[in-house]
């Protein structure tokens, strides 16, 4: 039995948020990852993201497919309706969610074996759509729960703990999301927690598909020092940091400042902004085909870009397109859905 | 059998050659002539190119099954000359297009010739309206040798080209040219004629897809996810033309989402998500489509979802027959996906039941948590039945199952006498309470999940918690038994120990069957199976019966299978009568199979 409560006691003067609530009122249960494990700095990160947003909790849906990032959601949000589907199909059952109910903030946690192989045709269309949701790839390298076979996202040269040598090339979703469409798209550490914080909180308050590739290290199975997916390794070849970032409240004033010239502002759909201040040779992170030219640079140089790599701030998403109406399908009776016995005599006449 | 409103009539064309609008205007008229007419469409795989054919049977009884025996054959398509003069009966006529002429090695049948490609040639210029009209020559033709109302034929084809009235007089020139040549050089009509009748007066034509997609419209579904397979493709589109029409708001917007899923793993995804997240939410698919959802289905039985799946059958197996009939879906939907799992069915047998089985099966899904699946096949759903109209009850209210509303939520533990848990069995009929996400800022949330969980909905691997869990679900199929559409039950003589088990699209054929057989001398009582799990009414049946015929169309007798294992019927009583060749059952072959068992001198005297 691994379903873990923990105590919900906490100390009174815990800090709150608009919301009058507590960062432990954003926890879920007690993780059951191994010690040290990346995925749960990534769940950190979440929690203290939404809880700085004075988001609601149970105005937002988790969701996730199978693996030992989509466990994860059970650790975090435990206000939220989550939903653990199945292996590589974490995007079809948002999409129906988000079709239902367009009002509810929806966060997709995937693996890099549930997105980059089984559910690698999901994650593509989810992208296509727009789907209106920040899809968070924990990214390892390697199947943790079956115990460390490669994924589809591990780098050529990068070994198991083994030593086995993996022949094939990685598949970079980074430069696959832009491609296909994705308004927002960005790439951190679970170990840097400063970027990749603001990087949630634009994510979530973008309109559109946001997708955030964070590489997370497998203590266990792929954290060995000829890894390119350890911790020593990213914090080591992170130099290429595109941007160092700060997530501005849509009421909030800019307080922070950075030299003129290198600084830029996103502005998302809530009305929050997103500041990035470019460091040296940082891209036009407006245009797609920079973005997806740096992400191939620096990794042909080992280097691993992070920050936000590309955004659309005309934001479009799955709704737009399928011009369904402002109220939530969920929230409409059957009711008012049927037509009625009056309606049906003319649909009668015309099959006579 | 053959003479005034009743024969049957089958074309033999080219698939994309425009033949089949012709077609349908030529049944559509018979049919507001009021005589009762039931067309088959027999079409490849195909898009352009292939022997295609279009059958009718026309029946002032009113018997709409397929009717072996072709009185009349408008042999169009030189491909298939050699078969499709076989297939006409002794005494029977032959049209086809003279213009190249040929010899015909039958005595026995009546060869009319009209020669259409010269006729087009001289009057049309342009190559594609030769081609097109010259299906309008032989309906026109067809007028006089049937003595067809043609003022009847100009109000249908008026109403196929709603939009296009300029053609409309083209079209009824390549009529009146096909009926003076046929008045010119026949005798018209010919014994096998129509007449005005009575019997179609009152009923629809429509086909099930289309009466399926609309019953999911009036049932209230706003989710639909699809991936395009035959033969279910229509049904999506009828309920997006028909959600077009009746779900769009006063400022233009949509009251339904409908996306085109990139495979039916993501369509029965989608599905699942709208139904977890409160929204009536459904696909439609075909066998394949089945194998490809069946992981999915399992998570929704587990997880208790409520999700309606269309699956029109074809037949199987692999990609097997996509544009022929069956029902080989039973045994592979009973039970999708692994582990234990039993799911429901709905069985209709017409377009009017497609629509009105649709509300019972988004109903059935919400109350039950579950999905439920609803079992037409390509006969009933791409071809155009003469069925009874649509009715609709002002009152119907839905039933949306135990989904608690914020201030359920707020006063559960109150009203229940324990707090809510998302698989706590409150009521006894194994059905546990759910939430939707958004509800309550601290109450109702809960994980969904495909492992195993407690009645809190907590991850376990306890063994005795599943076992608790699992069986809970088990018993949820008892309540299901209690809520189903019951079977149609047709007792014709109260002694009898013989009777007859049928399902779906073979209705018209086993109906017929039973007239013939009162005649042969048998009365066979016959009960027709609305759904899965089997109510108490199919226990009584099979147990007040020593010999059942159990009517399908599958190779492997799944329906028998079911009711051996799941009603516990002895196999003994119950007799296999099968038919998997991908047409559409005769009245004649359930006769014969019952006559086989029955009386076999007479059977081989009949045969």
């Amino acid at each position: 039995m691994t379903y873990i409560t923990k105590p919900l006691a906490h100390h009174p003067a815990l800090p709150r948020n608009a919301l009058g609530l507590t960062h432990r009122d954003y926890e879920g249960s007690m993780s059951t990852l191994c010690a040290g494990c990346g995925h749960d700095s990534i769940t950190a990160a979440i929690i203290e993201a939404c809880y700085e947003m004075d988001l609601p909790a149970h105005r937002i849906a988790k969701l996730s497919g199978i693996g030992c990032s989509s466990k994860t959601p059970t650790y975090f949000l435990g206000r939220s309706h989550g939903f653990n589907s199945v292996h590589g199909r974490m995007p079809s059952v948002t999409t129906g969610a988000n079709m239902a109910n367009k009002d509810l903030v929806y966060i997709g946690v995937s693996g890099d074996g549930d997105t980059a192989s089984i559910g690698l045709g999901q994650f593509a269309h989810a992208v296509r759509r727009k789907l209106n949701m920040s899809y968070i790839v924990m990214n390892n390298g390697c199947y943790g729960l079956t115990k460390g076979q490669f994924s589809a996202t591990n780098d050529k040269n990068s070994p198991s703990k083994k030593g086995e040598a993996n022949p094939f090339d990685a598949i970079d979703l980074c430069q696959m999301a832009i491609q296909l469409g994705a308004g927002f798209v960005g790439r951190s550490f679970s170990g840097d927690k400063k970027q990749l914080i603001p990087l949630i909180k634009a994510a979530i308050s973008y309109k559109g598909f946001a997708f955030l590739d964070v590489i997370s290290p497998c203590v266990t199975f792929n954290n060995h020092p000829t890894s390119t997916k350890s911790f020593d390794y990213v914090r080591a070849h992170n130099l290429a940091s595109e941007n160092k970032l700060d997530y501005v409240e849509p009421k909030e004033e800019i307080t922070v400042s950075y030299a003129e010239g290198e600084t830029a502002a996103v502005t998302l759909h809530d009305g929050s902004k997103l500041l990035l201040n470019k460091l040296d040779g940082g891209h036009d992170f407006r245009d797609p085909d920079e973005a997806i030219l740096t992400i191939r640079r620096n990794a042909s140089k080992g280097q691993v870009a992070t920050g936000l790599l590309y955004v659309n701030e005309a934001g479009e998403d799955l709704h737009d397109a399928l011009d369904t109406t402002d109220r939530p399908l969920n929230e409409i009776p059957v009711a008012e859905l049927c037509p009625g016995s009056k309606a049906l005599e003319g649909v009668n006449a015309r099959f006579r | 059998m053959s003479g005034t409103n009743d024969f049957v009539i089958k074309f033999a064309t080219v698939n994309g050659s425009g033949s089949a609008s012709a077609n349908t205007i030529f049944a559509k008229t018979l049919f507001r002539m009021g005589i009762p007419v039931s067309p088959k469409n027999i079409f490849p795989s195909n898009i352009q190119g292939l022997p295609t054919w279009y059958e009718v049977r026309v029946s002032e009884a009113g018997y709409m099954a397929r009717r072996d025996g072709i009185d009349l054959m408008v042999a169009m398509n030189p491909q298939t000359y050699a078969n499709d003069v076989a297939e006409v009966v002794s005494g029977g006529w032959l049209l086809y297009d003279s213009t190249m002429p040929r010899l015909w090695q039958r005595t026995d049948i009546t060869v009319l010739g009209l020669p259409i490609a010269e006729i087009c040639a001289k009057i049309w210029k342009d190559a594609r309206q030769r081609q097109l009209f010259k299906n309008m020559v032989y309906v026109g033709a067809l007028t006089a040798l049937l003595d067809m109302d043609v003022k009847v034929l100009e109000g249908v084809v008026g109403d196929q080209l709603k939009g296009k009235e300029k053609l409309l007089a083209a079209n009824m020139q390549a009529v009146a040219i096909g009926r003076e040549y046929a008045e010119a050089h026949f005798e018209c009509p010919l014994p096998i004629k129509v007449r005005h009748a009575e019997g179609a007066k009152g009923k629809i034509m429509v086909t099930g897809n289309e009466a399926a997609g609309l019953g999911a419209v009036y049932a209230g579904a706003s989710v639909c996810a699809w991936y395009p397979i035959t033969p279910s493709t229509s049904l999506a589109e009828g309920f997006e033309k028909h959600a077009r029409r009746f779900r769009v708001t006063k400022d233009g917007k949509r009251n339904y989402a409908i996306v085109q899923a990139e495979d039916e793993l993501a369509a029965i995804g989608i599905a699942i998500g709208g139904g977890w997240n409160g929204a009536r939410s459904f696909t439609a698919t075909s066998g394949p489509g089945i194998s490809l959802m069946s992981e999915f289905l399992g998570l929704a039985y587990f997880a208790e979802i409520p999700v309606v799946l269309y699956n029109i059958q074809r037949g199987g197996p692999s990609t097997g027959m996509p544009t022929r009939t069956g029902q080989p879906d039973i045994i592979s939907c009973a039970y999708a996906s692994h582990g234990d799992t039993k799911h429901v069915l709905l069985f209709p047998s017409s377009p009017t039941e497609c629509f009105s089985m649709s509300t019972d099966a988004f109903d059935l899904a919400e109350r039950l948590q579950t999905p439920v699946m609803v079992m037409s096949d390509l006969d009933i759903g791409m071809n155009d039945w003469m069925t009874d109209p649509f009715t609709w009850d002002d009152n119907w209210v839905a039933d949306r199952g135990k989904v608690l509303s914020r201030e359920e939520l707020e006063g559960f533990a109150k009203a229940k006498g324990r707090p809510w848990g998302r698989y706590q069995d409150v009521d006894g009929d194994a059905i546990p309470y759910r939430t939707l996400p958004g509800t309550h800022e601290t109450m109702g949330a809960y994980f969904t999940r495909g492992t195993s969980h407690d009645e809190n909905a907590r991850y376990t691997e306890d063994g005795t918690i599943h076992a608790r869990i699992v069986d809970r679900i088990r018993r949820k199929f008892d309540t299901a038994a209690t809520l189903v559409p019951k079977p149609e039950v047709n007792i014709r003589d109260a002694g009898s120990r013989t009777g007859l088990i049928y399902f779906g699209a073979t209705r018209p054929a086993v109906l017929e069957a039973l007239d013939y057989l009162d005649r042969d001398g048998f009365k066979l009582n016959a009960l027709r199976l609305k759904a899965f799990p089997f109510t108490e009414e199919v226990k009584a049946f099979c147990a007040a019966h020593d010999r059942i015929f159990v009517i399908e169309q599958n190779r492997d007798a799944q329906m028998r299978q079911l009711l051996m294992v799941e009603a516990e019927v002895p196999q003994e009583k119950l007799i296999a009568t099968l038919n998997y060749d991908g047409t559409p059952m005769t009245a004649d072959f359930v006769r014969q199979a019952v006559l086989k068992q029955l009386q076999p001198a007479k059977a081989q005297a009949a045969e």
